[in-house]
């Protein structure tokens, strides 16, 4: 690995990413508006939005990030610069990790942006240290865009990438426990939920949310950075050097 | 000069910019090159000629590493094709134009180059010799045909490589920078740089100092334009191709 190339590539990512203002502006702007949605639809039960508005500020960047990474890596599949990259002397994880550097900050700058509208105008609850939601959705980002950059190996078109957001991330969005606590389902599918890293995002965030940081707060972010780093690995298989 | 039989292969050996030695590969369930041989000479410009689906672009992917072959030996600079430390000494431009399209010139020459390990000015000195000069701030995107593809010209020519594999890079070209390109490439050769370049117009064959024509995933005649109109008693490099095509 080089560090010239992994930073290269990040300032790359983002340079691209400053010629598209549209979508970064929709970065920003959509969670916090979803967010304040959220508040009124639950006008009348506020304690349901006390319980999921500081999980939900730090799931926003692992949905957003998953789409995000499914279409660059797609495009850098079909338009051929992916193939050039392999037929340099760039190492899979400078590019791999370039674009988690990239994604990381971008991550950060939406979670800070939700978390400044949630919890300075939205009165979102946590009774863990604010900081600590957002910190959790920089990792959380970093889990969408790895689980988004190995799945895109199996999409030939970007019609296709966008579906896994819906094949793959909501089903485990809806068993994560955020829509109903994971107690009150149908123990079938409690078990089923055990298996999905994105349950294990929502707990350590429902966990901060509730200040309760002990040792089961640290076996979840455990279980997510496991899960980050595999993606990683299982994506760069995905990434050849030679193909038929 | 440019050989394709066995015998001499054997006979001359070493020193060859590419050497390839009974080559299969399938590409889609379909057999796209049956078995060649082929040997390209350092230091030169040789031209890959040929109908398009003639197998070209596939025998420049192998070559570069990037093809998965079937059988057969493909020894570039004297190494395996694809071997990591040919990364550094081969450069390989496809057809379709392969640089980030939302980044302006300057900004893919910069990125490519810090990849590679480049100097900066060498950014400016590839710019000026795929005469993009007045495009430096220009998003790719908004380039047109021909100065996009001189574009991903410029990203191979970043590295100084020893070996350039450029395929069909004068399509969309106006004549004029055709003829300007065509004396960047001499002028590579003369450095020392060996350069296989496809296409599938017969008026770019006169330009070669090497010819390989190809048809239907087979070599079938390899030399110089003069030594190939000689040899079928033609004037033209198209009644040449034509003659051993229909001898071949």
């Amino acid at each position: 690995m080089s560090i010239t190339a992994t930073l290269a590539t990040a300032a790359r990512v983002l340079g691209q990413l400053r010629r598209d203002p549209r979508t970064l502006a929709m970065v920003f702007l959509v969670a916090p508006a979803l967010l304040t949605l959220f508040k009124y639809i639950f006008n009348n039960q506020p304690h349901t939005f006390d319980r999921i508005g500081a999980p939900m500020i730090g799931l926003f960047p692992l949905i957003m990030m998953f789409l995000i990474t499914s279409i660059a890596m797609l495009r850098e599949r079909t338009t051929g610069t992916l193939e050039r990259l392999m037929s340099l002397p760039l190492a899979k994880l400078d590019l791999l990790v370039g674009y988690a550097l990239a994604f990381a900050l971008l991550a950060a700058l939406q979670g800070g942006i939700t978390g400044a509208v949630g919890f300075g105008l939205l009165n979102v609850q946590a009774r863990g240290p604010s900081w600590a939601v957002v910190l959790l959705a920089i990792m959380n980002a970093l889990l969408g865009m790895t689980l988004g950059l190995f799945l895109s190996a199996f999409a030939r078109t970007e019609f296709q990438a966008v579906q896994f957001l819906p094949a793959v991330l909501f089903p485990q969005v809806l068993l994560g426990g955020l829509l109903v606590p994971r107690a009150h389902m149908p123990h079938a599918l409690e078990i089923v939920s055990d298996a999905l890293p994105v349950t294990y995002a929502y707990d350590a965030l429902a966990k901060v949310t509730a200040d309760n940081t002990g040792i089961w707060l640290w076996l979840d972010i455990v279980i997510v950075a496991g899960t980050i780093t595999l993606a990683l690995l299982l994506g760069a298989t995905t990434l050849r050097r030679r193909t038929a | 000069m440019v050989t394709s039989s066995a015998d001499e292969l054997s006979r001359e050996g070493g020193g060859a910019a590419i050497e390839i030695d009974d080559l299969h590969v399938r590409r889609g369930g379909k057999l796209i090159l049956p078995g060649i041989s082929l040997r390209v000479p350092p230091g030169r410009v040789t031209g890959l000629l040929g109908p398009s689906g003639s197998g070209k672009t596939t025998l420049m992917r192998a070559i570069v590493g990037v093809q998965i072959v079937q059988s057969g030996r493909v020894t570039v600079l004297g190494q395996p094709a694809g071997t990591p430390a040919l990364r550094r000494r081969v450069a390989y431009v496809t057809q379709a134009p392969s640089v980030y399209a939302d980044l302006t010139v300057e900004e893919n020459l910069r990125y490519f180059a810090r990849i590679l390990g480049a100097p900066r000015q060498r950014i400016e000195e590839v710019i000026r010799l795929v005469g993009l000069t007045g495009q430096t701030k220009q998003v790719t995107r908004t380039l047109s045909g021909g100065e996009f593809s001189r574009a991903s010209l410029a990203v191979a020519l970043l590295g100084k490589p020893e070996l350039l594999v450029l395929d069909e890079p004068t399509v969309d070209v106006d004549p004029i920078l055709r003829r300007e390109l065509w004396q960047t490439f001499y002028e590579l050769a003369e450095d020392g740089a060996s350069l296989l370049v496809s296409s599938h117009v017969m008026d770019e064959a006169g330009r070669c100092h090497e010819l390989v024509l190809m048809r239907s995933g087979r070599i079938i005649a390899t030399g110089s334009p003069k030594e190939l109109l000689e040899r079928t008693h033609t004037d033209e490099l198209e009644d040449a191709f034509v003659a051993l095509a229909e001898a071949s």
